[in-house]
C-alpha cells in the first residue's frame, strides 16, 4: 500500500503535502490534478510536512488534492532500444507524445514493449554472475548491446539458465538467476535504477592513460582530453561553446554520444534533431544519429526537470560503459542546472551561499563530475565516460559559484574568451588561459609520443610557450610602439601567430577544416615547429607583417584542402617558395 | 475590468494583509495562478499555504480596504483570439483600447511549450535591406534576438523598420512600459505604410501601473501563437522593453519576500525570460513566430544581470552604435551576432557571403587596432592607414542603420571596397571565390 498525502501549500512548483505515513527523502510522487497526475519528488521533510518539487507547471492546482506517493526514487528504464532516442529530463520518449504543445501529465514510454532483438547468450548455466555482469548480447543499431546481471542484484549469483539465442521482446524472460538462499531471480532485457545513484558494476577506475581524438586541434593538439576524463567549456554568451559542443559530438572518437540538453534554446536541440541523422558517422559509415542519446531539456520545459536530466544522461551513460563502450556525454549547461537548484533551495527559504545559490553546490557538482571515469569490468574489459560540461558564467565573470565549484572538479579547462570570440578567432578557446591537467599525466605522454611521434609532446610545449611569448611581446609593442622594440619583437609576435590561426583556430563550418585526426594534426604541428624554429630575414619591421600574413594565409589554403590530395601538396609547395623567400639558411 | 458576479463565484470580503502589490485572505478551493478581482483590479495567485490565499494585484493596491471584495473567477488568465484582433490595440489584460467588443475563442495565455521533436529548424532568410543585419547578423524565421541598447538609441524606430520590411502576415507589438510618445510612433509608422491591418498591438505604457506589465508579453505571444500555430502564418512579435518587464518582476518577488540573486533580480529571472523567447518557434506546416525584442542597457553594462541571462537564451543579440566618424548610427559588427545566420548565410544567400562578412569585420577589427595605436601616438603604416580609410567607408556604406539594399548588393559593396583598399592576399578569401567576384 503506497502511501497517501493531501496537498497543503504551493508556490510555483513548489508543493507542501501533508502525510502521516512514510516518506523517503528524493521520492517520487504523483499528485492528482483533473485527470492528470503530476510527478514530483520530495526534497524536504518537516513531520508531517513534505516538500516536494513537481516536474511540471502548478497552474490550477488546488490545496487538497490527493498526493500518492511511489515508493521509489526518479529511476530510469534502461534496456535496449535508448539510443536514437530524444527523451525529456524524466526519460519520457518526446517522439511518442501526441500533438505539437506538450501535455501537463503525460509521460511516455521511453522503450518499446513490443520490438524484438536478436540475442545471443554470453553466460552459461552455472557461471558465478554479480551485478553488471554481461549475461547476453542483443544488437541495437551496430553496437553489442549487453543484457546484464542488474545493478542491484547484490553479492553473487549462479546462473540458473540463459535464454536460447533467438529473437525476443524486451520484457521476455532472458536468464534466471540463483541467490546464495536458492531462490530464483529472472532477468528480462530492462532494469531500473535511480538516477541520483552512481552504478558501481566494475572493478577499478584507474587515472586516464588514453587520449580521446576530437578533431578540433586547440583540443587534441594543445589541450589534450583524456579518455574517462573530464573537462568544462565556460565561457560568456556568443563565444561559441554550442558549436564547440556540437563539433564534438560529431567528431569525437567515442562509441556513443549522450547529449544533455540542460535548460537551453530549444532551436539548437533541434539543429541536432535535423542534422545527426543525416550526417555521417566518419567512423562507422552510419548517421550520427545511430550513436546519440539526446536528453532535452530545454529553458522553457519545466525547471526542476531540468535538475533531472543531467542525472538522467550520466545514469543512461554508466549503463553503456558497463557495457565496455567508450561514451562521450556532453551537458550544456551546468550552470542551468545549477540555477534550479537555486531556484528551489530558494523557494524553500534556506539560507543562500555565495551568489543566491545552495551552500552545497561545489559538493554537489563534485559528485556528479565523479560519476566520469575509466573504468576496468569485472571481466576484464573496459568502458569509459569522458565528460564535457560546458558552464554559462553570470556576466562572462569566471570567478562566480559554478564556475569555480566546476573548476576544482574538471581537470580540462577550456577557457573561452569574448575577445577571441569578437575577433573571430573561433574556437574561442583562449590557449594561453586554457589548459588540460592530463598533458601533465606521465601515462598520457608516453601514450601521446607512442601514437604521434616522440617528439610530440615536446613540440606542442614549444608552440604553448610560442604563444606565451608572442603575448608577451604583442604587449611590449602595443607600449612601445612599433618602431621602439626590436625588429625580433615583431618575428616573435607572427610566430605566435602563426600558432593561433593555423593550430588553435579552426573553421567549424568548412567541411575540410573542422575535422583534424592526430595524423593530420601531427603533419602540421611538424610544418608549424619547423617555421617557429626558423630564422627569417627582414629589413625593417613594415615587411614582417604583410610576410607572415601571407605565410598564414598559405597554411590556411591547406588547412582549407583535403589531406594528402593534390591541392593540398599545391598548397605545401607553394608555402614552401613563400619559407624559402625569407629564411636564413 | 467587467464584473459580471455569477452565482456560483465565490465572493470574499476579509483581507487580513495587504502589501503595495499583494493582498492575502482566507479562501479554499483555490487554484494556483488563478485570477481574481480584488476591489475591481485584476489580480492573480501566486501562492497558497493551507487556507491563505495570497494574490498580486496588477494595478498595485493603493486604496484598498482590508474589508474590499475579492472575487475568484476559477481561471488563469485568458485572451480572446481570433481574425477580430488584426488592426487592433490592446491593453495589458487584453482588452481593447479603442473600445468595442472583440468576437474569439478564450485562450489560456502562457500555454504550453512545443515539443522540441515537433519544432522545425529555422532555415527561411528574414531580409531587412539594413546591411549591419542582413550581411553580418542574418536574421531567420523563429529566431528569438533583442536590440541591446543605451536608453537613449534609435531601436523603436530600427525595429519598426525591420518589420515593415520584414515580409511578416502579422507584426504583433507587445509595449511593456512604452512611452506614450513612441506608442503613438508605432501607430504612425505602421498606418503610414498601409500596415495596420497586420498589426495586433498589447500596450503597456509608462502611464500605466508597472506590474500589469508581466501580461503583455503573455498576451502578445499567445496572438503569435494562434497566428502561427493555426493559421500557418508568419507572425513577427515584437517586445520593447524587456528590461522593463523584468524590473516588474523584482518588484513582485521583493514583494513576496525572496532572496534575490544577482542585481536585486529574483532567482528565476533565466527561467522567466527563457519561457517567454522560446515561443519562437519554426513550426512544421510554414507557420513561424520570430520574436525581436529591446533590452535596454545601464551605461551600456552588458553584465547586468538582465542583459546577461537574455543573451543566454536568445539567439544573438544586436547592437546599435553611434560611429562618431560618420556621425551616423551604425549596427556594432563586433558586438552584434545572430546565431543563426550560419543556416541562411551562403545558403539562401550567395556561396561566398560568409567568407566575405568575415573577411570585412576582420578588417574592420584590424582598423579599430590602428585607431588605438594612432590614439597612443605611434606613427601607423601603410595598411593602417589603408584599413581606416576601409572602416570609415564600410561603415557609412554598410554598417549605417539607413542602408536599404539587397543581400547581393551589400556583397558587391563589399568587394568595392576590398578592392579600392587591399590586395585580395590581405583580405584572405577563400581563392575560387576571389577567381569568381573579386573586381579587377
Amino acid at each position: 500500500m503506497n502511501t497517501i498525502g493531501k496537498v497543503t501549500g504551493i508556490i510555483a512548483n513548489l508543493v507542501i503535502v501533508e502525510t502521516q505515513d512514510r516518506v523517503a527523502q528524493n521520492e517520487i510522487c504523483f499528485i492528482k490534478h483533473d485527470n492528470t497526475r503530476l510527478m514530483a519528488e520530495v526534497i524536504k521533510i518537516m513531520g508531517q510536512k513534505v516538500y516536494t518539487q513537481v516536474f511540471e507547471s502548478t497552474r490550477g492546482l488546488k490545496v487538497g488534492s490527493e498526493v500518492e506517493f511511489a515508493g521509489h526514487m526518479l529511476e530510469v528504464t534502461l534496456g535496449p532500444g535508448l539510443l536514437s532516442k530524444n527523451f525529456d529530463g524524466l526519460q519520457n520518449d518526446l517522439d511518442k507524445m501526441t500533438g505539437i504543445f506538450l501535455k501537463r501529465g503525460e509521460y511516455t514510454d521511453p522503450l518499446e514493449s513490443d520490438k524484438e532483438y536478436e540475442f545471443t547468450p554470453i553466460a552459461k548455466k552455472g557461471d558465478t554472475v554479480a551485478a553488471g555482469d554481461w549475461l547476453g548480447e542483443v544488437k541495437e543499431n551496430w553496437i553489442g548491446h549487453k543484457i546484464m546481471v542488474p545493478f542491484v542484484f547484490e553479492g553473487e549469483y549462479t546462473v540458473k539458465s540463459v535464454t536460447d539465442a533467438g529473437k525476443y521482446k524486451i520484457e521476455d524472460t532472458m536468464a534466471v538467476l540463483t541467490d546464495k538462499d536458492g531462490k530464483e531471480h529472472k532477468v528480462t532485457m530492462i532494469q531500473k535504477w535511480p538516477v541520483k545513484v552512481p552504478i558501481k558494476a566494475f572493478k577499478e577506475k584507474p587515472r586516464p592513460f588514453k587520449v580521446l581524438e576530437t578533431g578540433v586541434r586547440v583540443f587534441d593538439t594543445l589541450n589534450p582530453m583524456a579518455e574517462g576524463g573530464t573537462g568544462f567549456i565556460p565561457g560568456p554568451f556568443g563565444s561559441g561553446k554550442t558549436v564547440l559542443q556540437h563539433a564534438l559530438s560529431k567528431q569525437a572518437e567515442a562509441d556513443l554520444v549522450v547529449i544533455a540538453a540542460c535548460g537551453e534554446r530549444a532551436n539548437e536541440v533541434v539543429e541536432i534533431f535535423t542534422e545527426f541523422p543525416e550526417l555521417d558517422d566518419p567512423r562507422t559509415g552510419r548517421k550520427l544519429m545511430e550513436r546519440t542519446t539526446i536528453i532535452a531539456n530545454t529553458s522553457n520545459m519545466p525547471v526542476a526537470a531540468r535538475e533531472a536530466s543531467v542525472y538522467t544522461a550520466m545514469t543512461i551513460s554508466e549503463y553503456y560503459r558497463s557495457m565496455g563502450l567508450k561514451v562521450l556525454l556532453l551537458a550544456d549547461s551546468t550552470s542551468r542546472w545549477a540555477q534550479a537548484l537555486r531556484e528551489m533551495s530558494n523557494r524553500m527559504e534556506e539560507l543562500p551561499g555565495p551568489d543566491g545559490f545552495p551552500m552545497d553546490l561545489p559538493a554537489i557538482i563534485s559528485n556528479f563530475y565523479s560519476r566520469a571515469g575509466y573504468v576496468y569490468l569485472n571481466n576484464g574489459e573496459t568502458g569509459s565516460i569522458t565528460f564535457i560540461g560546458t558552464v554559462s558564467p553570470a556576466g562572462g565573470n569566471l570567478k562566480e559559484p559554478v564556475t569555480e565549484s566546476t573548476k576544482k572538479a574538471a581537470r580540462c579547462f577550456y577557457a573561452l574568451s569574448q575577445q577571441r570570440a569578437d575577433s573571430k578567432r573561433y574556437p574561442a578557446i583562449d590557449p594561453i588561459e586554457s589548459y588540460s591537467k592530463y598533458l601533465e599525466y606521465p601515462e598520457i605522454v608516453e601514450y601521446l609520443n607512442k601514437q604521434n611521434g616522440e617528439d610530440w609532446t615536446k613540440n606542442v610545449w614549444f608552440i604553448k610557450d610560442a604563444l606565451l611569448r608572442s603575448k608577451e611581446v604583442y604587449e611590449q609593442i602595443n607600449i612601445l610602439g612599433d618602431d621602439g622594440v626590436p625588429l625580433d619583437y615583431h618575428i616573435t609576435y607572427w610566430k605566435g601567430e602563426v600558432v593561433d590561426f593555423v593550430i588553435s583556430q579552426q573553421d567549424a563550418f568548412d567541411k575540410i577544416d573542422q575535422r583534424s585526426d592526430f595524423t593530420r594534426q601531427r603533419y602540421m604541428l611538424e610544418k608549424v615547429v619547423d617555421v617557429l624554429k626558423s630564422d627569417f630575414k627582414f629589413e625593417s619591421f613594415e615587411e614582417v607583417n604583410p610576410y607572415f600574413k601571407k605565410l598564414i594565409n598559405q597554411y590556411k589554403q591547406m588547412n582549407y584542402s583535403e589531406f594528402e590530395s593534390e591541392e593540398f601538396k599545391k598548397n605545401e609547395k607553394e608555402l614552401e617558395v613563400i619559407i624559402q623567400e625569407r629564411k636564413v639558411a | 475590468m467587467e464584473k459580471d458576479t455569477k452565482a456560483f463565484q465565490r465572493i470574499y470580503t476579509k483581507l487580513f494583509q495587504l502589501t503595495k502589490a499583494t493582498v492575502s485572505l482566507q479562501a479554499s478551493g483555490i487554484g494556483n495562478e488563478e485570477l481574481a478581482i480584488v476591489d475591481g483590479r485584476l489580480a492573480q495567485v501566486v501562492k497558497i499555504m493551507g487556507d491563505i490565499v495570497t494574490l498580486q494585484v496588477f494595478a498595485g493596491t493603493e486604496g484598498i480596504a482590508n474589508d474590499a471584495e475579492v472575487i475568484f473567477t476559477g481561471k488563469a488568465p485568458t485572451l480572446k483570439v481570433g481574425e477580430d484582433l488584426a488592426g487592433r490595440f490592446f491593453n495589458a489584460y487584453g482588452e481593447p483600447i479603442d473600445g468595442g467588443e472583440i468576437m474569439g475563442e478564450e485562450r489560456e495565455i502562457g500555454g504550453p511549450s512545443v515539443n522540441p521533436v515537433r519544432r522545425k529548424q529555422p532555415s527561411e532568410f528574414i531580409a531587412t535591406g539594413i546591411a549591419g543585419i542582413d550581411l553580418n547578423n542574418a536574421l531567420v524565421t523563429g529566431q528569438k534576438i533583442p536590440f541591446f541598447a543605451d536608453p537613449d538609441q534609435p531601436y523603436n524606430q530600427v525595429m519598426a523598420n525591420v518589420a515593415l520590411r520584414a515580409e511578416a502576415d502579422k507584426i504583433i507589438l507587445g509595449g511593456i512600459g512604452l512611452t506614450n510618445d513612441d506608442y503613438l510612433y508605432f501607430k504612425r509608422v505602421f498606418d503610414d505604410a498601409g500596415a495596420l491591418d497586420r498589426i495586433v498591438g498589447f500596450i503597456n505604457t509608462t502611464e500605466n501601473p508597472p506590474v500589469e506589465r508581466l501580461l503583455v508579453p503573455d498576451m502578445a505571444l499567445s496572438a503569435a501563437e494562434y497566428y502561427a500555430s493555426e493559421k500557418g502564418q508568419k507572425v513577427l512579435v515584437l517586445l520593447t522593453d524587456l528590461t522593463l518587464y523584468a524590473d516588474a518582476l523584482s518588484i513582485v518577488s521583493n514583494r513576496m519576500d525572496q532572496i534575490p540573486s544577482k542585481d536585486s533580480m529574483p532567482g528565476s529571472l533565466y527561467s522567466d525570460l527563457a519561457r517567454l523567447y522560446e515561443k519562437a518557434v519554426q513550426f512544421p506546416d510554414g507557420g513561424s513566430i520570430t520574436i525581436i525584442a529591446v533590452t535596454t542597457l545601464s551605461s551600456g553594462d552588458i553584465t547586468h544581470a538582465i542583459p546577461d541571462n537574455t543573451g543566454y537564451i536568445t539567439e544573438g543579440q544586436l547592437f546599435l552604435r553611434k560611429d562618431s566618424d560618420i556621425g551616423k548610427v551604425i549596427v556594432d559588427p563586433f558586438r552584434s551576432l545572430s546565431r543563426l545566420k550560419q543556416l541562411v548565410i551562403g545558403k539562401r544567400t550567395r556561396e561566398d557571403h560568409p567568407q566575405v562578412m568575415n573577411a570585412a569585420v576582420r578588417l574592420y577589427a584590424d582598423a579599430a587596432n590602428a585607431k588605438t595605436k594612432l590614439e597612443n601616438g605611434f606613427d601607423l603604416t601603410d595598411y593602417d592607414e589603408r584599413t581606416l580609410d576601409f572602416a570609415k567607408a564600410y561603415s557609412e556604406k554598410l554598417l549605417a542603420i539607413d542602408v536599404n539594399i539587397e543581400v547581393d548588393a551589400m556583397l558587391e559593396t563589399a568587394y568595392d571596397l576590398f578592392g579600392k583598399h587591399f590586395t585580395p592576399v590581405e583580405v584572405g578569401l577563400k581563392k575560387e571565390f576571389v577567381e569568381k567576384y573579386w573586381k579587377k
